[in-house]
């Protein structure tokens, strides 16, 4: 709005219609000189913010980046070993079954969440008192921390006849499953629980996104005729579909760097069954002590992360238009 | 037909809210059962009440989490709103060059997810020397708060909100005499409350979930934040169930409580940025 205010006359409207400070940018004119003062004005309110970002965010980057090139020594001085980092990187069998991991982990953890946080935006919609206070109770495992959640998780999902859910199961004649206790179903058991945690949240995007929906459009439905279903299918979800679009693209992106709810709950395991990327990163620092290795890993996984988001980011600019 | 279908709608609400509101209740009831309950089991209802649990559970460690977070919450957050105000008061209303690239860079740190980013930061906290003490950031609450400060979802939501306040507003001040800093503390500043509010839940929520960087920075139960010190609970598992859930309890209710004051501001802004994190 204001940016509007401030733009120079297009060319080709008439010259009238000059904004309220156009004796300062004319068309054509470069800005007239400002005060020294006035032109340091924004970056001192600037200023906090970017010295945060470079000292806490910059800063390591680039460190990370440095580092990867070294075999890093406590005491004894970081040796440089080139790209030595990187061509482990490619040839590391337990990086590459991480990495499997955390795609099936994104992938489907988000595309859940996506279609169950859908379901349950259809069943809790709209303004009734009744339905407004059960989206509240449901949408309470997205604000709780997720180590209480993976712990709450943990416990649930016991391994033993006692474990909640395996009570359940016995009550229908099935289980003791060992859930996040064996190499078999621990993966899945973490995209469940993410699933838990992450569903309610797409619920309330997609309230929001079915209460946009056009009125007109169902009762055109209802006067042609359409059955639920095809209401469904060719009106709520083609309207759904770019905002589907942007919550799955962002949360897979997301998902790639997914790291407290895996080591919470399974911690990898059993025989690095659940190891996700930033896992394996952060086992590579904290118990294998190859600092420059896992620099490297999160190099690798920073490039990837940003090009994603990039191109994201270019896509969308391209809907817009 | 139109019977059973409410009783089929109320019976799909009652499966909901087992799903994903009753395993919080268990938590509860097990936290403050009498009875302890079987490894691994959690209970419908608290088996006589008591709150032995929660002390003990408070003398393992709890007590001094709850304060740590509680601080790195405090502070963090006090911090993590005037810097992003005072940013985005400039990247809304001053026109200037290199605005564009301010933008980008902070849109590029959230391109640097911290779990990414975390052990080389863990390396240069161990670099900077804190001003009175001399010891480094590490083991310290400048460690643990100084990195959640430069955050771009409240600087996006701010600039977003600054952009759309009047600049009549602004204008009226600068005749009356009023300067740079006071425009924006007492006429931009106040009109954000909403905004504000917004960033205010989601970076509770932002800091308060803290895990890996606590993690790596705390190096002494004194420093550990409530996160680290709930882990930190399970390995000691002959304390029984009750007392692990009685911390799991303690750290998820201020997240609860802070949704449930704040709601309207926490779904404004979970709609207004579709930016997750």
């Amino acid at each position: 709005m204001t940016a509007r205010l401030y733009r120079p006359a297009q060319p080709g409207t008439p010259a009238t219609a000059d904004g309220p400070l156009s004796g300062r940018r004319r068309p054509g004119g470069g800005p007239a000189a400002k005060p020294f003062w006035r032109r340091l004005g924004p970056w001192l309110y600037l200023a906090p913010l970017l010295a945060f970002i470079g000292v806490f965010k910059v800063w390591p980057t680039i460190w990370g980046v440095y580092l990867s090139f070294f075999h890093v020594r406590p005491y004894l001085g970081n040796q440089y070993v080139g790209s030595a980092n990187y061509s482990k990187l490619f040839s590391d069998p337990d990086l590459r079954t991480a990495v499997v991991h955390t795609l099936i982990d994104a992938v489907f953890a988000v595309s859940g969440s996506i279609f169950v946080g859908f379901w349950l935006a259809v069943l809790l919609q709209g303004p009734a008192r009744h339905v407004r206070i059960l989206r509240t109770a449901v949408f309470l495992p997205t604000v709780i921390a997720m180590v209480a959640a993976a712990e709450l998780w943990t416990t649930l999902l016991y391994p033993s006849q006692y474990g909640s859910v395996n009570t359940l199961l016995g009550k229908v004649g099935l289980g003791p499953e060992p859930f996040f206790s064996s190499p078999h179903s621990a993966l899945a058991s973490v995209i469940l629980m993410q699933i838990w945690k992450n569903a309610p949240y797409d619920m309330v995007i997609f309230v929001a996104g079915l209460a946009s929906i056009d009125r007109e459009m169902y009762e055109a439905c209802h006067i042609d005729g359409a059955n639920w279903w095809q209401r469904l299918r060719f009106v709520t979800l083609p309207a759904l579909r770019p905002i589907t679009t942007i919550v799955l693209v962002l949360g897979v992106i997301r998902g790639l760097r997914v790291f407290t709810d895996i080591w919470v709950s399974t911690n990898g395991g059993p025989a690095g069954s659940s190891e996700s990327v930033v896992t394996y990163l952060y086992r590579q620092f904290s118990e294998n002590n190859d600092t420059g290795y896992a620099a490297a890993i999160g190099t690798v996984l920073l490039v990837v992360t940003m090009v994603l988001t990039c191109l994201m980011l270019l896509w969308r600019r391209r809907g817009d238009t | 037909m139109r019977i059973r279908t409410r009783a089929g709608v109320w019976l799909l609400y009652a499966l909901v809210a087992f799903v994903f509101v009753y395993p919080l209740w268990t938590v509860v009831a097990t936290a403050f059962s009498k009875q302890q309950a079987k490894l691994g089991a959690l209970m419908n209802v608290p088996h006589g009440i008591t709150g032995a649990n929660v002390s003990q559970a408070w003398h393992l460690g709890v007590a001094r989490g709850l304060l740590n977070s509680m601080i790195v919450v405090a502070v963090g957050l006090t911090l993590q709103l005037t810097v992003s105000s005072l940013a985005a008061y400039a990247l809304a209303r001053k026109r200037f060059k290199g605005a564009g690239l301010v933008m980008l860079a902070v849109l590029a740190t959230m391109m640097m997810p911290e779990e990414v980013i975390a052990v080389p930061l863990f390396q240069v906290l161990g670099k900077i020397h804190q001003p009175f003490t001399g010891g480094t950031l590490v083991n310290s609450y400048g460690g643990l708060i100084l990195p959640l400060v430069g955050w771009a979802l409240p600087v996006y939501v701010l600039t977003g909100f600054m952009k759309r306040v009047p600049l009549e507003l602004e204008e009226a001040a600068r005749i009356d005499g009023a300067g740079d800093f006071r425009i924006f503390w007492r006429i931009v500043l106040p009109v954000c409350r909403p905004a504000l509010g917004t960033c205010a839940v989601f970076g509770f929520l932002m800091i308060w979930d803290q895990y890996l960087l606590p993690l790596l920075v705390s190096q002494s139960p004194k420093m550990d934040t409530l996160t680290v010190v709930v882990t930190s609970l399970q390995a000691s598992q002959e304390q029984g169930e009750g007392v692990r859930l009685a911390a799991v309890l303690i750290l998820a209710v201020p997240g609860v409580l802070v949704y449930l004051a704040l709601q309207r501001l926490f779904e404004r802004g979970l709609l207004s940025g579709s930016l997750k994190g």
